[in-house]
């Protein structure tokens, strides 16, 4: 230890930069090594299965990552799940465990494709947006109050409320959808369909719909605002300690009820970003379940927003491309599933070896 | 005629009742367990369509639904000891190895069968059914709640047994103590990991058990997501029993109700969404949380790997 100091001090330029990059590649190598390995298992599945794995991954990759048309379905998709990882990062550094999202963000969604095409015929498209954004994150905000009060004021477990709140949710959104937002002009019980133009623009000469940048800059916002603003402290003292962050002055119900809202309102945005980025409209039993997804990557990033980042992308590539090999190879898109599911738990592993082996003996 | 069809309609309405409650029940009884021990067991919807999807493999080749209930068993057991393994000796998060189990299962147990059947769904013949005599034979209530596979009277009585086992048992204590105050019961000299892992592993058992009747009994046939989030319900019904096994019996009667309420009003042709009706169980809740409103009493340790000589 301070023999590491003094050499710090004795040189101080070259090796903290050796240190960072080595500390980098230990990371790197930590995710990568754990997504071949799990790469293989789920291979092996595929054997059995009678596919061939190396076909079948070199065309996820290259429908998912590689092709452009595949690049920016894969960049597309990951603009609800960004929405859905900052909601989530901002819940669980203040440890309150909201595993209601889906259900916040089907009403998100539902909301916003009743609006949007109504807002449409009398104000201007982005106007329209706007208000549609602002009235799906009000929603699920509003939904999400039950579980908050009851959590803040009656110390009511939040897993069982929002759990609950999720599938009433999810049903809510099919009623909706069936019997209040139906559109009039269809057969199919789905909601009036917001025309193609009036839509979020599309980046560039792509298809990359812009609702991505705002998932970014969510993702990279709600990361600032939990490590280096004041508010940020005082929710990762309620996450940290209960008890010592009401010994500290805190107002713990009152940030546990604004915990909620930004989550939820996060939640129901990234609805709403699906909706009126691509979507254009909410079928009746529509329901792409990413919370289910999204959880556990946030939990692999550490609640960090730029991991969080890697990892939506990598979830976003795996379910394109495999979505296309389902269509391509016929492989059911089940195995997508088992595919996101051994990632996880290897990863999981790996962490758990590197913290108890690895780095002791490094330390 | 009138009358005669009030008859039927209840008389379905509380057969129906039953039969989807018996699912919940498992579920419910088996998170008990593990949550009574500390473990947050999210893999549990896992472990329901393992036991679904082998249960009624077990009982389509084997031509016996009651091998269907140990080949749904031994899946659930074989998922949860996966679980315990990473979850309790290990210590990983509970909440990523749950949702990645159920996650995987959900997708293995979906290929597997449209690999083997493609896109057949064959049924099994209908179960047998034990008549209690006597109590089938009283008017609409008997045949409603005495004519029912055996799995039905079992799984109440398991509400006993459970209770038993809380209560009078070194081993229930053990539970509650792994849930608690872990160091507690290590100091007593008890193993820790080795009590959660047996709590684990019932838990998979149960919910085993669980799918295999959804599969077997409940619909007489496995499609894929058959379980459709009744491993959640479980954990719901758990939570909100605050370790009362006759808790669960109720919570899970209640859910079952309100989820045959959606067909025998089709039957009856009363044509309300299948979704308002499935949102009453949940608005009855909250509501009761809402006005009631008391501290869940939840174990201490839950969620929270023991590690020995750890603060």
């Amino acid at each position: 230890m301070s023999t590491d100091a003094l050499q710090a001090s004795d040189n101080p330029e070259p090796r903290p930069r050796a240190e960072l990059l080595s500390a980098l590649g230990h990371r790197i190598l930590l995710t990568v090594g754990p997504i071949l390995v799990s790469l293989i298992i789920a291979g092996l599945i595929l054997v059995f299965v009678g596919v061939d794995p190396i076909k079948y991954y070199a065309y996820v990759l290259d429908r998912g990552l590689f092709s452009p048309s595949g690049i920016q379905q894969t960049l597309t998709r990951m603009a609800p799940m960004l929405f859905l990882a900052a909601g989530l990062i901002v819940a669980f550094r203040a440890g309150i465990w909201n595993l209601g999202v889906d259900g916040q963000f089907l009403l998100g969604a539902v909301t916003a494709a009743a609006s949007a095409p109504l807002l449409v015929a009398v104000v201007p498209a982005w106007l329209a947006a706007v208000i549609a954004f602002v009235i799906a994150a009000c929603v699920a905000m509003a939904w999400s109050l039950v579980p908050a009060l009851l959590k803040a004021y009656h110390g009511v477990n939040e897993i069982i409320t929002t759990l609950m709140m999720t599938f009433l949710g999810i049903s809510l959104a099919n009623v909706l959808v069936k019997l209040a937002f139906l559109d009039p002009n269809t057969t199919v019980p789905q909601t009036r369909t917001l025309p193609v133009e009036d839509r979020l623009p599309r980046l560039f000469d792509t298809t990359i719909s812009s609702g991505l940048l705002l998932g970014l800059v969510a993702i990279i916002a709600v990361h600032i605002l939990m490590t280096r603003t004041a508010f940020g402290l005082k929710l990762r003292t309620v996450g940290a300690n209960p008890h010592a962050a009401i010994h500290a002055g805190l107002n713990v119900p009152r940030l546990t009820v604004a915990v909620f809202a930004l989550s939820a309102g996060l939640a129901g945005l990234a609805g709403a970003v699906d909706i009126i980025g691509v979507q254009g409209n909410v079928r009746a039993d529509w329901n792409p379940g990413y919370g289910l997804l999204v959880i556990p990557m946030v939990f692999l990033a550490r609640f960090n927003g730029f991991a969080a980042i890697g990892f939506v992308l990598l979830l976003s590539v795996l379910s394109i491309g495999g979505e296309s090999a389902a269509r391509r190879l016929g492989v059911p898109n089940h195995f997508t599933l088992v595919l996101i599911a051994t990632v996880l738990i290897v990863l999981a592993i790996v962490e758990y070896v590197d913290s108890r082996f690895l780095k002791k003996t490094r330390a | 005629m009138d009358a005669l069809f009030t008859q039927m309609f209840l008389g379905a309405l509380f057969f129906g009742a039953i039969t989807a409650a018996v699912p919940l029940l498992l579920a419910g009884l088996g998170e008990q367990m593990s949550e009574k021990a500390g473990v947050l067991n999210i893999g549990i919807e896992g472990m329901m369509i393992a036991g679904a999807y082998f249960g009624f493999l077990t009982a389509y080749q084997a031509e016996s639904i009651w091998l269907g209930f140990i080949g749904g068993a031994a899946a659930g057991l074989a998922v949860a000891l996966v679980m315990a393994l990473l979850c309790v000796r290990l210590g990983l998060n509970q909440i990523v190895i749950g949702i990645g189990l159920t996650l995987g299962l959900e997708g293995l147990t979906a290929l597997l069968h449209h690999i083997q059947f493609s896109r057949t769904y064959p049924r099994l013949p209908a179960p047998q059914i034990l008549e209690i005599p006597l109590l089938a034979d009283i008017p609409v209530i008997g045949p409603a709640l005495f004519k029912h596979h055996p799995m039905v009277y079992l799984s109440v009585a398991l509400v006993f047994v459970m209770i038993f086992l809380y209560r009078r048992t070194q081993f229930g204590l053990n539970l509650q103590a792994a849930g608690d105050k872990p160091a507690a019961l290590d100091v007593a000299g008890v193993d820790v990991a080795t009590t959660r892992t047996v709590a684990v592993l019932a838990t998979g058992a149960l919910a085993g058990i669980g799918g295999a009747y959804l599969a077997n009994v409940g619909a007489g046939l496995f499609v894929p997501f058959i379980t459709n989030g009744a491993g959640f319900l479980g954990i719901v019904l758990a939570m909100l029993a605050r370790g009362r096994p006759m808790w669960v019996l109720f919570g899970a009667l209640l859910f079952g109700v309100s989820l045959a309420l959606t067909t025998a009003l089709q039957v009856a042709g009363i044509n309300i969404p299948t979704d308002v009706i499935q949102m009453i169980p949940f608005l009855a809740v909250i509501v009761m949380l809402v006005v009631f409103g008391r501290r869940s009493s939840l174990p201490a340790a839950l969620g929270i790997p023991y590690q020995r000589g750890e603060r």
